[in-house]
């Protein structure tokens, strides 16, 4: 199979599923239980100091 | 610091600039070398007065942050700011007024891109590099990685500019939008940036802060991808090796899409990830407050930067490029409004609970306004990605003045908050000379820039519709000059908004040289920012 072809197949398929779960698993773990407290923590990082 | 080796190095540069001033293959590269070489000598002259033959001194403290190489690019970002709104004042008056074309350095052609890259790469990207050395420093609570570095970063990316700057006056363009440089200049910006990736990523990963603040994520994702669009883009094979004229490795239509890849992107990544980073650090810092939710602000880079990629098609609607490809911009572009406005609450409601800064902080005043910028032209954008928005829109004026309501609205306005937070702490000073000119500032701007916008949507919308008129028998109604004599109104009132934007620049440049100096302005305090005492009965 030419190069271009083979590629653009598997970034129609499992490259597509890949990225998406990825991303969906990205917001899954920010909204997470839990995680509220550690996110309020970040935000202050910049205040911290001068 | 003994700059030694440094010193050799830019000894040698001169030398080969010489050398390929007297090789060249063309006048061109011959004339640009020359450049090279002079702005060179100068380097190494400053650099020889600074040699002393001593021991070496003391090394600064590794444990203190290095912000003088901030300082500098403060100074530089006031500076080619400045430079940028003047040029883009001159072309505007060029356009209404065709004899100020003085040929052949300086017509339209090439003074065009002289302003769009002065204003994005000079003056946004030295904002950029500047801000990022600074917030990466104290959010990850680190000294600067690599040493002299940082000065390699900041001095390789003012030659590049001058570099750049120097060869559209010339006439040596590659003809592609926004990277216009030949090829010699791109590998240099190749090797400055991969310095700057060096410098950023070093410092985040020797970090004392365990979690790595927002802001940064923004910031890599600017450098990175900046890195992986500049590459692609300028794929291209120098005619000699001592000449201007590069070709592009693409060609036709795969060009066309190469080219709008990167140049979407390039507003994705170096105009929004870059200054997002900026708005995440300096919003909370100025207001005191932390970012309104810190988890929307990390859905808000993960969509972005899963979606911005996909956008550029949308430059491309109704030509060669194949239909999908237009239909996959267009559903992109739309999808981006969501992120985007997730990111303009996020910023505005870090406020919330402090609207009154709004009225006693011309600081937050400009960050707030630029903020309120993002939302409106992240709204506008989409909305003109729609094909059939786009076919009215699509080459008219309507879509230069989007450009600068982002640009100068967002970029611009985020950058002169920064600024105006930066210059006091890193001199030391109390605060500023002057929050009243910091007013004066803001409200040149905006006016500026209502003026500019609303001027250029009349402009576009009536140039498209000039554009598309037919008469009964199917002719169009209109020759191509007589729109084109239409505009003249708009291009004269477009040049006004732009002058006032100028103006407010030079009152910012003053207002950071004085506080630089150690001046305090006498003046009333503004409105609010002291509680009003009732007399004692």
């Amino acid at each position: 199979m030419e190069t271009y072809t083979a590629m653009r197949q598997f970034a129609d398929s499992w490259g597509m599923v890949g990225m998406g779960l990825f991303f969906l698993g990205v917001i899954v773990f920010t909204l997470r239980p839990g995680g509220k407290r550690q996110a309020q923590e970040a935000a202050n990082i910049p205040l911290k100091e001068d | 610091m003994n700059y030694t080796i440094e010193t050799i190095l830019i000894g040698v540069g001169v030398f080969l600039a010489v050398l390929g001033a007297a090789f060249a293959q063309d006048s061109l590269f011959q004339a640009h070398m020359g450049v090279l070489a002079i702005t060179l000598a100068i380097a190494f002259i400053l650099m020889l007065r600074r040699i002393s033959f001593a021991p070496a001194g003391p090394q600064a403290s590794q444990s203190e942050y290095f912000d003088d190489v901030v300082r500098y690019g403060v100074i530089a970002t006031v500076f080619w700011g400045v430079v940028g709104f003047l040029v883009g004042v001159v072309v505007a008056l060029q356009l209404a007024f065709p004899d100020l074309n003085i040929e052949p350095f300086l017509n339209f052609g090439r003074l065009r891109p002289l302003h769009t890259s002065a204003v994005i790469f000079a003056f946004g990207g030295n904002a950029l590099i500047a801000t990022s050395f600074y917030v990466v420093q104290r959010t990850c609570r680190a000294r600067l990685f690599g040493g002299s570095l940082g000065w390699f970063v900041f001095w390789g990316y003012q030659l590049f500019i001058v570099m750049a700057a120097t060869g559209y006056l010339l006439g040596i363009t590659q003809g592609r939008e926004y990277a216009e440089p030949e090829w010699y200049v791109d590998l240099w910006l190749t090797i400055v940036w991969v310095a700057y990736l060096i410098a950023f990523l070093g410092t985040i990963l020797k970090r004392k802060e365990p979690h790595i603040y927002v802001a940064n994520w923004f910031y890599l994702s600017f450098i990175v991808t900046i890195a992986m669009l500049h590459v692609v883009n300028n794929l291209a094979v120098p005619v000699s090796f001592l000449g201007v004229k590069s070709y592009s490795l693409f060609s036709g239509v795969q060009d066309a899409l190469t080219q709008w890849w990167y140049g979407h992107n390039a507003v994705g990544f170096f105009l929004t990830a870059g200054f997002l980073g900026m708005m995440y650090y300096f919003v909370p810092k100025q207001a005191g407050r932390p970012v309104y939710s810190y988890r929307l602000s990390i859905i808000h880079f993960w969509a972005l930067i899963f979606m911005y990629i996909w956008a550029g098609p949308h430059h491309l609607h109704y030509t060669a490029l194949p239909d999908w490809a237009q239909t996959l911009g267009m559903v992109f572009s739309v999808m981006l409004w969501m992120p985007s406005w997730g990111g303009m609450i996020n910023g505005l409601m870090t406020l919330s609970g402090a609207w009154d800064k709004i009225r006693t902080d011309p600081v937050i005043r400009m960050m707030i306004i630029a903020i309120a910028f993002y939302g409106m032209s992240t709204f506008e954008g989409p909305m003109m990605s729609i094909k059939a928005v786009n076919s009215l829109s699509h080459y008219t004026e309507w879509t230069i003045g989007h450009v600068h309501s982002g640009a100068l609205g967002w970029v611009g306005m985020i950058t002169f908050g920064a600024v105006y937070y930066l210059v006091p702490k890193l001199w030391n000073r109390d605060g500023l000379y002057s929050l009243r000119l910091v007013n004066w500032h803001f409200w040149l701007s905006t006016l500026g820039i209502v003026i500019y916008a609303a001027v250029l949507w009349v402009a576009g919308i009536q140039q498209g519709l000039m554009w598309r008129e037919y008469d009964s028998q199917g002719f169009l109604v209109y020759s191509f000059a007589e729109s084109v004599k239409a505009m003249f109104p708009y291009y004269v009132l477009r040049a006004v908004g732009g002058g006032l934007y100028l103006i407010g620049g030079l009152v910012m440049a003053y207002n950071v040289y004085m506080t630089i100096r150690g001046y305090k302005r006498n003046e009333a305090p503004i409105v609010g920012s002291v509680p009003n005492l009732q007399p004692a009965e």
